[in-house]
């Protein structure tokens, strides 16, 4: 059904077309016209992209500009920007910040990491140790050491969580801020996983110096601010809409039907198994997405990482199992550093070893599960010792 | 890309609270334990109430048959309200299997099966299943009436209108003149009977086989539902329980073991869920092969059917299990909501049977 904004969005589109014709401006211009023309994000404040209209909406503009044939800002390159910071920027920025931060964000002029996660600071996120002191000149002095951080040595930018106040307890004594990656304090070391390449990346803060103006909502609020950064994490990782056979079941069935010198009764059960719950998941996945559209979320979106988690392991040690002899192989253990994540463009063995981080990485099945149990559930939680203690007093 | 609706409409919500409310006051647990014991599960007055009164029976009948002119979408919301009760009614076989036959078939015994004045089943074994060859157990003489047995047939006893399937799949419709005598049952709230027919007068329905496979297929696509209903009663008893149950001076859902079986189950019964509307609307809007990818009903439920059936019974047995000795009595409804999931489990078509036929309709041979 065709209604009255969807037709104003698609004429906003078309005039943005007009006026910038893909086929003769740089693609940069082309996405900074579109910032302007709040057409970047729909469901963003006139202004800074995008029009206050539903987010649902997007898809319009999104199908308009393809089927032009338009530049995109390559999203996946810059999924922590938008899907992280962005969010946090438009909740608790000041209008300065949102101002100067959000356009290079969103054209991907400038890449974002987070450093979020600490050695020492897991999945208890809150217990971090990365220091922020304030001095009299109004700059903090930021030292410590952040982990598992992806884009950290292409970012100009990160957001950071860092503690300023070791005599409050945990949660209470962390303040949010944006950290600028050219300080000359910030030094950054590959991290190389179980698969031989660096994806991440260690974070060294050695006398970092953040303006105060550079922090994001107040002092000592910052576990709330990292709130929205998270709950927007989980909706990112978990939430892109696929076709039938669209992610990775879709590798395994294909190998299953051009190859059936590798099939036996055994494996046929198991793959019609993954099958099913695959189709289980891109259907709770789709439910969900009906469910934002009409402006009902459900608690189902807690449920969507940990589902394609376990999906992902189970699927990709069936294919190394599937491939019999290759599966005794790997494609390349080669160090390399790749801007993207790309499970198609490896082969098996990689997928295997890389899904393991799946259920660690964005909050890990364990605390999703504890989240699930008390969020959506309603179970009372473990007994805690730590959470009233002052953070200096935690044993470490 | 065509798309299935997978939400609840508001008047699909509200279909939902009336049934609720029904069975709150007329089928209360404490009245389940004490019929199945009895003469009639069934009960006197149940069934007038939710297909008479409700008009539940003749939800997917149009309305200038008798019915209320709505669809399977909302015949399955009935489903997973009766699965979250266990309530002893002859939906299933009325409802959604004679109804489905009879809608297809054309026959003036539709409105008496809409307006619930008659309750009607499909006279097969309840482990049949779609997607495999049925085999006939009663003949069809020249004359036209029926001789043979069926045996484990759901909702036949108090039946009046049964569709009988003879030779060749054709369908035969029988008002009386025949035995039903009943099993005991695993599933204490759905009781089984045995169908005998010895020269009954019958009229034929349809000789296409087809309309047999419809029916099984929507009757498998809609036990989904049911198990959907069944699981979420076994999840939301199980957390009530735990939320109060205090062991070791803490309640005891407050020990992360416990918790994180709950989060696992509540996630695949989220799967269930979406799965169960996804196999109701691609039924309701009577998309076939062809239809888009998503449209496939026969697809939509063999993915249902496999899914939900293992859901509800994992869902049924956690709930014995987190509920510890009070779980293993009779006094407490957990032991129907066991029987119920574990019998459904068979019923139509196990999850293997159903995986086995989606290989062939998704090309993943063996």
């Amino acid at each position: 059904m065709t209604t009255a904004p969807e037709e104003e969005l698609r004429s906003r589109t078309r005039a943005l077309l007009s006026e910038f014709d893909p086929a003769d401006t740089a693609p940069l211009d082309f996405l900074r016209a579109r910032f302007d023309a709040g057409l970047a994000w729909v469901h963003f404040p006139v202004g800074l992209g995008g029009l206050g209209a539903p987010r649902a909406l997007q898809a319009v503009v999104d199908t308009e500009l393809a089927a032009a044939g338009a530049p995109d800002n390559d999203p996946r390159r810059i999924g922590i920007g938008l899907g992280m910071a962005a969010p946090t920027i438009l909740r608790y920025g000041t209008e300065e910040q949102q101002a100067r931060l959000l356009r290079p964000l969103w054209t991907g002029e400038e890449v974002w990491c987070q450093l979020f996660s600490e050695p020492g600071a897991g999945s208890d996120l809150a217990a971090l140790a990365t220091r922020a002191v304030l001095g009299p000149d109004g700059v903090w002095t930021v030292d410590g050491q952040k982990v598992w951080t992806s884009s950290a040595h292409t970012a100009r930018w990160a957001i950071l969580i860092a503690r300023t106040d070791p005599a409050l307890p945990k949660h209470k004594g962390i303040t949010y801020f944006v950290c600028d990656m050219t300080d000359p304090g910030v030094e950054v070391r590959p991290l190389r996983q179980i698969t031989g390449e660096a994806e991440f990346n260690e974070v060294f803060l050695t006398g970092v110096r953040i303006p105060d103006t550079d922090r994001l909502g107040a002092v000592g609020e910052g576990w709330q601010v990292a709130q929205t950064t998270l709950n927007n994490e989980r909706v990112s990782i978990g939430g892109q809409r696929t076709p039938r056979e669209g992610g990775l079941v879709g590798i395994v069935a294909d190998t299953w039907r051009s190859r059936p010198d590798l099939r036996t009764p055994e494996l046929h059960q198991r793959l019609l198994k993954h099958w099913v719950d695959a189709e289980v998941l891109r259907l709770t996945g789709e439910r969900l997405r009906q469910q934002l559209t009409v402006g009902q979320p459900g608690p189902e979106g807690a449920g969507t990482k940990l589902g394609f988690a376990r999906l992902a392991q189970e699927l990709t040690g069936f294919e190394v199992e599937l491939l019999a002899e290759e599966g005794l192989g790997y494609d390349d253990w080669t160090m390399v550093r790749p801007e993207l994540v790309d499970f198609n463009g490896r082969e098996a063995g990689y997928r295997y070893l890389r899904a393991k981080g799946n259920s660690i990485e964005g909050g890990t099945s364990e605390i999703l599960r504890n989240i699930i149990a008390e969020r959506v559930l309603g179970l009372p939680p473990e007994p805690r010792t730590d959470k009233d203690v002052p953070w200096k007093d935690l044993a470490r | 890309m065509s798309s299935l609706n997978l939400l609840y409409s508001e008047i699909e919500e509200e279909l939902r609270a009336s049934v609720r409310d029904l069975l709150a006051d007329h089928s209360p647990t404490s009245g389940i334990l004490a019929r199945i014991e009895g003469p009639d599960v069934y009960g006197p007055s149940l069934w007038r109430q939710l297909a008479a009164e409700l008009g539940a029976a003749g939800l997917q009948v149009p309305e200038q048959h008798g019915g209320a002119g709505a669809s399977l979408r909302e015949t399955a919301v009935v489903m997973e309200e009766l699965g979250r009760t266990v309530a002893p009614v002859p939906f299933l076989g009325s409802a959604v299997l004679a109804t489905t036959v009879l809608l297809r078939t054309g026959d003036d015994a539709l409105r008496s099966l809409a307006d619930g004045s008659h309750r009607g089943t499909l006279a097969v074994p309840l482990s049949s299943a779609p997607g495999r060859p049925f085999t006939p157990s009663v003949t069809v003489h020249p004359d036209g009436t029926l001789s043979g047995r069926v045996t484990s047939v759901a909702d036949a006893l108090g039946a009046d209108l049964v569709v009988v399937p003879g030779d060749g799949g054709s369908l035969h419709l029988v008002e009386g003149g025949f035995t039903a005598t009943p099993r005991t049952s695993l599933d204490l709230t759905r009781p089984l009977a045995d169908l005998t027919f010895e020269r009954t007068p019958a009229r034929l329905l349809t000789a296409d086989p087809a309309v047999l496979e419809q029916a099984l297929l929507t009757g498998a696509g809609l036990l989904a539902s049911e198990q959907l209903g069944i699981a979420e009663w076994c999840l939301t008893a199980t957390v009530e329980y735990l939320r109060e149950r205090r062991q070791f001076n803490r309640p005891l859902g407050s020990f992360q073991a416990l918790k994180h079986r709950l989060a696992d189950l509540w996630l695949d019964l989220v799967g269930a869920r979406a799965a169960a509307r996804a196999a109701a609307d691609a039924l309701a809007t009577g998309a076939g092969a062809g239809a888009g990818e998503d449209g496939d009903a026969a697809v939509a439920v063999a993915v249902a059917a496999s899914h939900c059936g293992t859901v509800a019974v994992r869902a049924a047995e956690e709930c014995i299990q987190l509920h510890g000795g009070i779980g293993m009595t009779w006094e407490h409804p957990a032991h129907l909501y066991l029987k119920r999931a574990k019998a459904d489990q068979l019923a139509l078509g196990t999850p293997a049977h159903h995986r086995a036929v989606l290989a062939a309709l998704v090309n993943l041979p063996a």
